[in-house]
């Protein structure tokens, strides 16, 4: 398998100097993977703190500035970040206000930040943690290590960021990030498996003419295989099992996120598929985003988010955001 | 024989601790391939790459601050993991080594027994940390039966290693309920957990440490 890296050891911090170089906004510790704010700490602000394993670039690092994250701390690829790392970012960032963590629910990263949180508490940092967890492909059972967190991380990311940035105390921020997360859910697919630079290959095989329903972003497997659908179908199936789970009674925030090999042009496609599903279940939509978000390396696919939103939430997420990933309104 | 002539005979200073997380991290890199290869069936295929950076970094610790006590190479070691192997791996063989550590004081000699004890303490705060029962298809799989077979002489090092590794081989069967494998459901059935494995390596490393 070809890739565009000189060899697998230095990928993660190879594509942190590279962030370094293009963004000067961001302070970069290559040789500690932290990505700070180049302003932080912001005075009189709550701090968000995010990470997880590398590979689903822009997040987290590709998050991180004005109206959303203050640091990112990514791990190597697919694998959670060590504790280090977050007691490292609080330092950074806190001014006194408070840190949230902002954390993926996966056992690697809800032990690593745990760890960290009992670390930086240690040091005299207040944090408060919020787990993502909106994938409905996992069934919430004690058999299982419960949802995944997926494309919602981005709206908690952003929502919670914005509250921050008004100057809304730690208990609120940590409340809007809940609800946020309380009101998300999100299903992908895979229509190719991803491949690893440490393997060289692909971790998993999936038949040319299969596809993967309820993919997780490390090729994680979902519900089930099926012969490849069209773009139509598969909206119907993800759209319907997110709406098997959330019965949205105010609009939606819409995320149609592709995994990091599916072009922009497929992606508007199944946009247009998203919100014809959408319409006809009677769910309103108040905002959309389509891209390459919360990314699986070169895997094939997409996701769709949807987040219910009241007014305040809404005004949330337009607020003005400038990070490397996602910038609007400043 | 006697418990004091055994305690003597048996006795574990720091330099058997630095042989075994030694021979621990040498298993890990000659196995490092296969654990990736096991991770590759059920979870994302790093579990040998990142042990073997986290015991590379064990025994460079070892070598520039050799410990002073049982205890404190344990927790040297334990914190190593914790810093340098993350995912959830990191955590837990953290917690197993430095809870053992703490269990064994300041301590400059233990007994086989004591060990024993620690290492069950540590196996016990890994299951609390990790909500995790045997059965579960994970690395308790292959440790709980191990601090069965510990017992009061270095002999039991041995068995341990075998019943670890017995313990490992018995996970393929096993359907996952925790840690990523458990996402496979029914898929995740029919192979050998790497956690498992890594772990039944440290186990067996032991017995290699005794002289």
């Amino acid at each position: 398998m070809k890739m565009l890296i000189n060899v697998a050891e230095t990928v993660v911090a190879d594509a942190l100097r590279g962030l370094a170089a293009s963004h000067p906004e961001l302070t970069v510790d290559v040789e500690n993977r932290v990505v700070v704010r180049r302003d932080a700490p912001v005075p009189d602000k709550v701090a968000l703190i995010s990470g997880g394993g590398s590979g689903h670039e822009p997040l987290h690092g590709g998050f991180v500035g004005a109206g959303m994250l203050d640091a990112a701390c990514p791990g190597e690829v697919f694998t959670s970040p060590v504790p280090d790392q977050m007691v490292r970012a609080a330092a950074a960032v806190d001014n006194g206000k408070g840190v949230l963590f902002v954390v993926k629910n996966y056992t690697g990263d809800v032990l690593n930040f745990d760890m960290a949180a009992e670390l930086a508490e240690d040091e005299g940092i207040q944090v408060a943690k919020v787990l993502v967890d909106d994938d409905v492909a996992v069934s919430d059972s004690t058999h299982t290590a419960g949802r995944r967190g997926t494309g919602a991380t981005l709206f908690v990311e952003k929502i919670a960021g914005a509250a921050a940035e008004e100057g809304a105390p730690l208990e609120r921020v940590e409340a809007i990030a809940r609800r946020v997360n309380a009101c998300s859910r999100s299903f992908g697919v895979a229509l190719s498996p991803c491949s690893t630079p440490a393997k060289g290959g692909p971790t998993f095989e999936l038949p040319a003419g299969e596809l993967e329903l309820g993919v997780g972003i490390h090729g994680e497997p979902g519900r089930e295989r099926r012969a490849m659908m069209t773009s139509r179908e598969i909206a119907d199936y993800a759209v319907d099992a997110v709406l098997d789970d959330l019965r949205p009674d105010n609009p939606v925030l819409v995320l149609v996120n592709g995994m990091g090999a599916t072009p922009q042009l497929e992606l508007y496609g199944f946009a247009a598929e998203v919100h014809r599903v959408l319409g006809e279940r009677r769910v309103a939509v108040a905002r959309t985003l389509v891209g390459n978000y919360v990314t699986s390396l070169d895997m094939a696919g997409a996701s769709v988010t949807l987040c219910q939103v009241d007014e305040d939430l809404l005004r949330l997420w337009d607020a003005p955001v400038r990070t490397a990933g996602l910038r609007w309104g400043c | 024989m006697s418990s004091s002539e055994s305690a003597v005979e048996h006795a574990l200073d720091t330099s058997f601790f630095q042989r075994w997380l030694t021979a621990a991290a040498e298993s890990v890199q000659r196995e490092a391939a296969r654990l990736t290869e096991l991770d590759s069936a059920i979870g994302d295929a790093d579990h040998g790459t990142n042990m073997q950076r986290g015991f590379a970094a064990v025994t460079e610790a070892l070598e520039k601050e050799p410990p002073g006590s049982p205890g404190a190479a344990l927790i040297l070691a334990g914190r190593q993991l914790i810093s340098k192997v993350g995912g959830a791996s990191g955590p837990l063989y953290g917690t197993l080594l430095r809870r053992a550590g703490k269990a064994l004081g300041d301590a400059a000699e233990v007994t086989p027994q004591q060990l024993a004890d620690a290492l069950r303490a540590g196996v016990d705060a890994v299951a609390q940390l990790g909500g995790a029962a045997p059965g579960d298809k994970t690395m308790l799989d292959a440790l709980f039966p191990a601090v069965e077979a510990l017992g009061g002489d270095t002999a039991s090092f041995t068995a341990a290693g075998e019943a670890a590794d017995k313990g490992a081989l018995a996970t393929v069967p096993m359907l996952a309920r925790k840690g990523r494998a458990s996402y496979l459901g029914e898929r995740s059935v029919g192979h050998q957990d790497p956690g498992a494995t890594s772990s039944a390596l440290i186990v067996a490393a032991l017995a290699e440490a005794v002289r």
